[in-house]
This record gives structure tokens, sequence and C-alpha cells, in this order.
């Protein structure tokens, strides 16, 4: 059948089954926008700066284990998208960003709004192209969605030319993918995958460090057969959360930085770690050579570049990590390594997580949270204090329930990306965690969230300062507290939201928490935020040091 | 300790920059580089020198791997290879010392290839050593200007790819 190169994207689309298009349009996107016109089976919904379309595209790809789409015009368009593809490729994310792009013969000619988008974000995608040809066309984003949804997940741009979205080709949907330099290796080693069960079965204080390759792959059903067989705790982190259900008995929380002490010690003592979808990530290992010195390593990822990066494995298994701890599951012997327990039960009561103090206590208000919801929403946060905060009070049951930019840290990423999770799961109640200096990253979207009916609902942990800068600056710089204080010019959020069109509520005090959070759960045609107005000069703790060892965790 | 590795990679735009990109933004470092097209006109073949630990060599090797466009990496290092690099050297060669060095590119099986009142260029090709050593004979007459093509590698006897 002949059709545009517009046209021809829009069926490879449906073909892929996206439901969505987080998006913003502009000249050279002219001619797929009016194919958009005429699209029933396609939702797009328009976001108010394309930073936001990348992190709803990325936030509906994490909720929903489906790849995101996103889409901007070319030059500024293109290079609003670079902060959220950046988000996904540290978090193995999958998401396909369509730029639009100057006709063929302008490009390298510094035309009006050109940006070299496919040199940009070279070293942030998985993969990239540039559209030269209509015919093209159908084999390019076909690769593409292979390309982001399979192996170690990631994003893949797509330049695409405004000429060749106009140019006419016979379309001709090709059934398979020829990718001759990419074969990702799903199956582990059987020989290797046995060694490992003889390492855990020899192990007499074996622990499993979960990561978000637990998420990404749906894992967590192997993962706790695994644990409960042979007798293994486990700690899983901030990607891994909801990996392993943190109200399982065997769960021990977060490791690093931000982690449970417990979590840290029991690193700190194991004999064998089982590293599952993991990268040895420094907010996780602090100083890397004191890390986990008692441990030998069996380290599971689907990546082989991951072996060996920063920690050298006993036993490195590459494969998808389901199906490798399917298999290991049926190897190891059972076990029950009671006294191991025993320790590390010993450090959970002497050294619980807890908090100190009165007044309007961050830790106390996602706790209520995590009561009013059941423990059953879906949390997506900013970053700084309040996501440390989210991950440590709101203990998740399930894979693709706690969403975070872990890898690159981005402030600005929850209100998106809880916009993309709410379309991705209308079922669940989603809550951004959000710091007032994040929030006002893409505050924007607010607008997007209403316009588009998603009732997503923002919790504003308030502390008037950049807060988890300023705990920096308390701890290791003497308090000399430098640019971090937001408390003027901070605006009114709740007249914010309303302004908006959103509901916007207040909360000053411990007791009025229970009823905003019910007030805000009723709302379900629009955003509701809740300014909560708490103490500021909250720590989060305990806290390794960056670089440090368990011997320098401060606890409060 | 150096390392020569064969990269072979789609030939298509682009692919330079992403190999390239790649070893700068590890912080991998690259010693020399040199690109041609094979047999298969598309495919194409990079000689990479490396120096570096083993360890860093392989991770190399898996993040070149990561890339879509590579097809095949293949390190050279327990391996009999032929390899070879060509230089142009120009060199100063007043009268008095011409005949000298004419005996020095000969016994290097090295060419003339250019004359001037005042130069000569020379062409040698061979392993980096040699290129080094005769380079290193001729810097006394004064090099006014150097160019290397950077080591290329094949594997001795059947062909590994
Ligand atoms: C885009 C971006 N810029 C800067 C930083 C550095 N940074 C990390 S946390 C933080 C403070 C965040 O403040 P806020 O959102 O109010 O959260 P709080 O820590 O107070 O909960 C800053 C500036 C970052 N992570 N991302
Ligand atoms: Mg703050």
């Amino acid at each position: 059948m002949k059709m545009a190169g517009a046209q021809a994207m829009m069926e490879v689309l449906r073909r892929e089954g996206v439901e969505v298009i987080f998006g913003y349009p502009g000249g050279s996107l002219l001619p797929i926008y009016d194919v958009l016109y005429d699209t029933k089976d396609i939702r797009h919904i328009l976001v108010r700066h394309e930073q936001g379309a990348a992190h709803a595209a990325d936030g509906y790809a994490r909720a929903s284990g489906k790849v995101g789409v996103c889409m901007a015009t070319s030059g500024p368009g293109a290079t609003n998208l670079v902060t959220g593809i950046a988000t996904a490729a540290m978090d193995s994310v999958p998401i396909i960003a369509i730029t639009g792009q100057v006709p063929t013969f302008a490009i390298g000619k510094d035309a009006f709004q050109e940006a070299d988008i496919t040199g940009i974000t070279m070293p942030i995608t998985k993969h990239n192209y540039l559209l030269t040809e209509a015919a093209d066309i159908p084999r390019v984003f076909k690769e593409a969605f292979y390309i982001a949804s399979t192996g170690r997940p990631g994003p893949v741009l797509i330049d695409f030319p405004r000429d060749v979205q106009q140019a006419e080709l016979e379309f001709e949907y090709p059934d398979r993918v020829e990718l001759p330099g990419y074969r990702p290796t799903l199956e582990g080693h059987p020989k290797m995958i046995e060694r490992a069960a003889e390492l855990i079965d020899a192990a007499e204080r074996p622990l499993i460090y979960g990561g978000g390759g637990v998420n990404a792959a749906g894992a967590q059903a192997e993962l706790v057969e695994l644990a409960e067989r042979a007798g293994i705790p486990a700690t899983m982190t901030l990607m891994g959360k909801g990996g392993f259900p943190e109200d399982h008995e065997l769960c021990l929380g977060m490791p690093g930085m931000h982690g449970t002490a417990y979590a840290n010690y029991a690193l700190h003592e194991a004999d064998v770690i089982i590293a599952v979808g993991t990268r040895f990530d420094d907010r996780v290992t602090g100083k890397l050579d004191m890390f986990a010195r008692s441990a030998k390593f069996v380290h599971i990822d689907i990546d082989p570049a991951e072996i060996g990066k920063n920690v050298l494995p006993t036993l490195p298994i590459v494969g998808d990590v389901k199906r490798v701890l399917g298999e290991l599951v049926k190897k190891v012997a059972r076990a029950k390594h009671s006294q191991w327990h025993d320790t590390v039960a010993g450090w959970k009561q002497q050294y619980p997580m807890g908090w100190k103090g009165d007044g309007l206590k961050p830790q106390f208000i996602i706790q209520e949270i995590h009561r009013a919801t059941k423990g059953e929403a879906v949390i997506v946060t900013e970053v700084g204090q309040n996501q440390m905060w989210a991950a440590q009070w709101y203990p998740c049951r399930e894979v693709r329930q706690f969403i975070s930019s872990g890898g690159l840290g981005t402030m600005g990423y929850g209100l998106p990306a809880a916009i993309g999770a709410k379309v991705a799961r209308p079922d669940k109640a989603v809550w951004d965690i959000a710091g007032d200096g994040s929030i006002q990253m893409n505050i924007q979207e607010m607008a997007t969230a209403v316009q588009g009916k998603i009732p997503v609902k923002i919790a504003v942990l308030n502390n008037g300062y950049l807060g988890m800068v300023r705990q920096w600056q308390t701890l290791f710089f003497k308090n000399r507290l430098s640019q971090v204080d937001l408390a003027v010019g901070t605006p009114d959020f709740v007249k914010l939201a309303e302004a908006y069109g959103a509901v916007g509520l207040r909360v000053m005090e411990e007791s009025e928490v229970r009823g905003a959070v019910e007030k805000a759960m009723a709302v379900d045609d629009r955003p509701c935020l809740i300014d909560f107005a708490v103490a500021r000069d909250e720590n989060v703790m305990p806290m390794v040091p960056a670089g440090g060892t368990v011997d320098d965790m401060l606890v409060d | 300790m150096k390392h020569t590795i064969s990269v072979l990679v789609n030939n298509r735009p682009g692919v330079l920059a992403r190999t390239a990109g790649l070893f700068a933004r590890r912080g991998f470092n690259i010693d020399s580089l040199a690109v041609s097209t094979t047999q298969d006109p598309d495919v194409s073949r990079m000689t990479i020198v490396v120096e570096g630990p083993d360890a860093v060599l392989e991770q190399i090797s898996k993040q070149l791997y990561k890339l879509m466009d590579v097809i095949k990496v293949l390190d050279h290092q327990d391996e009999a290879v032929v390899n070879r690099e060509l230089a142009l050297i120009k060199v100063d060669a007043s009268p008095a010392v011409r005949g000298e060095i004419m005996q020095t590119v000969s016994i290097f099986r090295a060419n003339i290839v250019d004359v001037s009142d005042r130069t000569f260029t020379i062409e040698v090709t061979g392993s980096a050593d040699k290129v080094d050593a005769l380079t290193g004979l001729l810097s006394k007459y004064g090099i006014r200007e150097m160019m290397r093509t950077g080591r290329i590698v094949l594997s001795r006897g059947a062909p590994t790819a």
C-alpha cells in the first residue's frame, strides 16, 4: 500500500501496540501532527515542555513494562528531550523518542531549528537513527521497538526529517528484524548456574542484592522462591524496590547511602552475595574496595558489560534475570541458615528505622499515604530527601510499583513520570512524592494533567530548602548553607494548583495529614496537590557518606 | 600494556563517531586507529591500538558489542598476526648527509619517494617498532613533517571473520 512517511510511522506505532504518544508539535512535525488529526486509536497527550514528554513516556514504560513513546520538534524541541532520554538511559527504560528534523536537503546547513540530535544523543541512547529514505521507515521503527525493549532495555531516538515524513513509500512491514551485531543472551549458561548453586549451597551467610533488573524482568516470583527455598535474606536497591515484597520477613529494605543499617551490615558480613540485575552503583557500594569484603559474588545480569565493570564476580551469569533465577532455583538445596537470620534479626532490633522529635515529619506523611493507599499505590518520586524518604517509608509489594530517577537523579522527573504512570495504570492511585525544589522544575505539567484529566496526586514535602543539598552542607560543610534556601519566592502551591484548575490542599500539622490524604484520594477527574509544611531541618538517616563504609554510617 | 583489536562494523555514516565517542566517554585511550572498507562493502574494519590492563580491554570489548553497528571485536592478544604500519617522513637532507640517509633508508627497506633541494620524503612500511627505529635514526637530521597510518592487523592463516 502506498502512503506518506508520516502515515507509515503511525501505522507502525499501531502495529507495535502503541496506545499513547506524549508530544509537543512544531514546524518539523507538521506532517505528523496532520496525520494525528485523523488518528483516533492512538491517544496524544500534549505536554507543556518536551522534557515532560520524555519523562512521561519513561513513567509510562516503567509502570506498564511497555515501550513509551515521546515526540518533539527539531532543534529546541529535540534538545529539550535530552535530560529525559539520559534519565531513561541511566535506568534502562525502553522509550522511543521521535524528533522532527529539518528537510534532508537542509541538514548540515545550520537551517532554522536544526540541531544534530543524533550526535547529541549518541552517548545517552541505546541506539539512534537519522531517517533519510521513506522506504526505511517501517524497518527503522520496527528495529527501534525491538532494540528498546529487548536485552537491557533503553531509549532509542529516531530523527525524522520533514521531507521524509511527506515522501511516499510502498508500506511493507518486515516480519522480523535483522541486526547481526545485536543478539542479547537470554539463557544463562547451565554450567555456571550449576556452579552458582554449589556456591550458594556452601554459603553460611548468603544474601540477595537485587536491582532494577528484577523489576525490568518481572522476576519477583523467582527471586522470592530462591530466597525462601535457600533461606536467603534480600536487600533491594532503589531501582529494585518492589522486586522483593517489602512486607516479606526476608526483606531487608534498601542498601547503600540511605539504606537500612541492617542491609548494610548484612552486605558487610555476607559470605556469598547473589547480585541480581544490578550494577554495583557507588550509591550502594560506597568505597568500592571495602564493599562486602568477605563475600564471593554470583552476578546475574543481561548486560555482559556490567559483569566485572565495578566488581569482579566469582560466578558471572549473563542472561535474562527471570530465566536464570528460574533455573537456579531448581538447583539450589533447601537451607535455613538460622544463625545468620538471628544475626540479621539482631541488627534489625538494634538499628530499627525511625525518626526523632516532633513537628510535621516527612516520614510520617509517607507512612500515612501508605496507610491510606493500603500500600497499593504506584509511587513516583522527585529527587532529594523526598525521594529517599519515599523509598524508606513506603514499602512496596509489587514490581513496577516504585518509580524514581535512580541513575541520573533528575529533579523534575516525578510529576511528568507520574502522569505517564497514571496513563499506564488508570486502575491504580499514582502519587508523586515531591520536594518544593524539584516540583518547580516541571510544574508546568500540571496543565498537561488537567487537560488530559489525569488524576495524579502530588505530595509536596515543602521544607523551603533544596533539602538534600542542605543536608550535605549541614553535615559536611559546617552548616554553611549556600544557595539552598527556597523560602522566598516559592509560590503558594495551593493557589498555584488552583490556578491550573487542579485541587490544592495545605497541611500544617500532623493531625491534618490523614484527612488531606483521604480528600486527595477522592479526587478522580483532575490532579490534586497537597502542600505539606514539613519540619525544615530534618535529615535523611541513616547515612553512609559518599565513598564511605559501614563504619562511617551516621545513624542520627 | 598495549592491545591491538580489530572491530568489524557496519559501513554506515556515523559509525566511526559512535566508536570513537565510546572510547572517549569511557576514558579509554586510543593510541592509533585505522579504518577502511573490507572485502564486503557493507562492512568496515577498524584496527585500534589501546593501552590498558586486560580487565580494561575486556570492558572495552563488551562496551563495543553494545553498539548496534559493531558486528565483531577481535583482540589479537594471543594470536599470530601480520601487523603493518606505514609512515611518511620528511627529513632535512643537506648534500653532506644525503649518502648517509640513503644508506639508512636502504637498510630499512624503506623508499625515498620525494626529493627536494633540502629534503627527502621517506616511505617506510613495517611493524611499529621498525617505524620507531627508523624515525629514531632520522631524527638527528631533523624531521620536518611526519605522518603514520597507525597499525593495521590481520590474523595469520584462515580468516577469523
Ligand atoms: C536537575 C537537577 N539539578 C540539581 C540536582 C542536585 N540536587 C539533588 S537533590 C537537590 C535538592 C532537591 O530539593 P527538593 O526538591 O526541595 O527536595 P528535598 O531534598 O528538599 O526533599 C538538588 C539541588 C539534581 N539532582 N537535579
Ligand atoms: Mg525541599
